[in-house]
């Protein structure tokens, strides 16, 4: 059987020192390939939970497991080599090195991670063909960062964490710096790409209207329950 | 690919990483330069003189005795009677004396009275002759053949009268007894090229109406004056040379043991190594102070790191999010600084090179040190490898704060 994308086991997490803000999660899942929608608000745990689920933080009891291998077994090195062979990340906005080239950008993950190098094969070419396939024009991958319109650069970032196609895309509310119009745009495509590697979504937003697009809507209260206690 | 993004970084902050350069290249320049300066000071002087075994003066201390009689810098305290000097000449050692009178002065440059021996057993850097392109040596008594640094700032021209002054920085001259430009010297490099040089004769001569250091009323025709015996009755200092090396400290040992006057005979290389111990503290210092800058631009630049940290936050967090570790991230960071320090030392060399260019003829005439045009010496290569390394290590006390920052942070920046 083909492990889940993403399973989080009992998981509790406090932050050293930060008021004393801790997290539980009991029980979440996603399957291989699945889309899932995360709702919630900022100071809903949304920072940590993906924190966790990307291995730059570990929980501090229970297990994170990233298709099947749990990443509290390993080492602060071995997650961060983890997380740039398994996951591909896209933030709210400025996702990319402003000052370092659009090929550059996307090619970045993969300078940490040897195996996601070898499975996007011609690792130019394929970022050529991502960017063909986001309606990127070719002449983008050697401008500037800097110099792209912020649907350009949130376009960039989807190229970015698909190249190698990583089975697990996490994406921090990627659409709002977007308008309305290029949101559902960027939303298909990066749907479509997304399809194309088979890579699971783990998306949140705050923005109940994109729900409908997505495999499962989970609300971030219902799977994880926070405190704050006065430290 | 880690090098192209941190030199893309670094362009990107073009104005701040520019400045923090500059200021990294001036102190190289100038660390550099003293280094250079203080070298051909030293090969400078030591070039002065080669092929005198023994300076003799009057009783006082060998690096003044050395300073007045090669360098012109500084006066002699008391004269050597000729009486002395024909002693030391008749020794069976001497091979050769040259005696020196010193005292007289025109405009900014100092008159010396000698003999026609000078030229011929005088020599500089190495072994070499002093040459007289145009015009001819010591011929008639009011010959005067002067340095080259005397021809070209007063624009003297062979055939040129020239007055002499009495003492140095003085008012009254010696204008009822002019002087005709005989030859011009060849530019040595040496103090040579800042003197008048007359004979010793001369010397005489002009001061044969003076009494005491003041002119006394009568004029004795020039007529007169060449008939006289015009002998001197002291010297300034002699230079000597011996028939056998072997023979130097027997004739020095004679020389400072003259029952008759307190003489003194040195050796112009040990008295040069005592100037080097004199000046050598100075050195240190200049050196000190000048690596004090260098540091100073590397504080410079940590503190430039410091502030650039908060702002780069964002760009320390997509880093991390790519699978960057928290060292990356502290390498980035040394790797920044380093690459800034390493084109702040090679501009830095640009500069002194550019200095040495401009400024290279115009030290020469100015203090007669020729500053040498020479590839990086191992020991400048050396440093600015220093320089280098002192930035890693500056580097790390940022470097690690962001270490620090991005592991708390780690994707997510709070801000």
């Amino acid at each position: 059987m083909i492990p889940p994308a993403l399973a989080l086991d009992d998981v509790a997490f406090a932050w050293p020192g930060r008021g004393g803000f801790s997290l539980s999660c009991p029980s979440f899942q996603i399957a291989p390939g699945e889309r899932v929608l995360l709702l919630g608000t900022s100071g809903s745990g949304k920072s940590t939970l993906l924190s966790l689920v990307c291995g730059v933080v570990p929980a501090t009891r229970g297990r994170v497991l990233v298709g099947g291998t749990d990443l509290g077994a390993m080492s602060a090195g071995g997650r961060d080599r983890f997380r740039a062979e398994q996951i591909g990340v896209i933030f709210q906005q400025f996702n990319l090195l402003p000052y370092a080239k659009v090929i550059d950008n996307i090619l970045l993950p993969l300078r940490f991670a040897p195996h996601r190098r070898a499975r996007a094969g011609g690792a130019i070419h394929e970022a050529a063909r991502l960017c063909a396939g986001l309606g990127l024009p070719e002449e983008v991958l050697s401008m500037p960062s800097g110099r792209l319109s912020v649907g350009q650069q949130q376009r960039v970032a989807v190229a970015r964490a698909l190249i190698g196609a990583p089975p697990l895309i996490v994406a921090d509310e990627p659409t709002s710096a977007l308008d309305a119009a290029t949101q559902d745009h960027f939303l298909r495509l990066l749907f479509d790409r997304t399809d194309e590697a088979q890579s699971a979504l783990l998306m949140v937003s705050h923005d109940e209207r994109l729900a409908p697009r997505f495999d499962r809507v989970i609300r971030l209260a219902d799977i994880v329950s926070t405190e704050r206690s006065a430290a | 690919m880690i090098l192209r993004l941190a030199i893309g970084s670094l362009c990107a902050r073009a104005l701040t990483v520019g400045m923090t350069i500059l200021a990294i290249a001036l102190s190289v320049a100038l660390f550099l330069g003293v280094e250079k300066i203080r070298t051909g000071a030293r090969a400078s002087f030591a070039d002065t003189i080669s092929g005198t075994d023994l300076i003799v003066g009057a009783r006082s201390g060998s690096v003044q005795l050395l300073l007045y009689s090669v360098f012109r810098i500084g006066n002699a305290t008391n004269n050597v009677t000729w009486e002395s000097y024909q002693d030391i000449k008749s020794r069976p050692e001497v091979d050769w004396i040259v005696p020196i009178s010193l005292g007289d002065s025109h405009r900014q440059f100092r008159v010396m009275g000698t003999t026609s021996g000078f030229f011929e057993h005088y020599k500089y850097r190495g072994g070499r002759a002093l040459e007289i392109p145009v015009g001819h040596g010591l011929e008639d008594l009011y010959d005067a053949v002067i340095g080259a640094d005397v021809a070209a700032s007063l624009g003297y021209a062979v055939g040129d009268p020239i007055v002499v002054s009495h003492g140095l920085a003085s008012f009254t001259a010696h204008d009822d007894q002019p002087f005709r430009v005989a030859g011009i010297i060849a530019k040595t490099g040496t103090p040579v090229d800042r003197t008048v040089i007359v004979s010793l004769e001369a010397i005489e001569a002009i001061h044969v109406d003076w009494q005491t250091g003041a002119k006394s009323g009568q004029i004795t025709p020039r007529e007169v004056i060449r008939d006289m015996d015009l002998t001197p009755t002291a010297i300034t200092a002699a230079l000597v040379g011996v028939n056998s090396r072997l023979q130097v400290f027997g004739l020095q040992r004679w020389i400072n043991d003259y029952p008759e006057e307190p003489v003194l005979a040195i050796l112009p290389g040990v008295a040069l190594q005592e100037l080097w111990q004199i000046v050598g503290v100075a050195e240190t210092a200049l050196i000190g102070v000048s690596a004090m800058v260098v540091v100073t631009a590397l504080i410079g630049m940590m503190a430039m790191i410091f502030s650039s940290l908060n702002e780069r936050r964002r760009e320390m967090a997509i880093w991390r999010a790519m699978g960057a570790r928290p060292s990356t991230i502290l390498g980035l960071l040394v790797l920044e600084a380093m690459l800034m320090a390493a084109a702040g030392a090679l501009l830095g060399l640009g500069f002194l090179y550019l200095g040495l260019v401009i400024g290279q003829p115009w030290v020469d005439a100015a203090f007669g040190i020729w500053l040498p045009i020479d590839p990086p010496s191992l020991r400048d290569v050396l440093a600015l490898g220093f320089v280098i390394g002192a930035a890693a290590l500056t580097s790390l006390f940022p470097a690690l704060r962001a270490y620090r920052l991005s592991l708390a942070d780690g994707m997510m920046v709070r801000i």
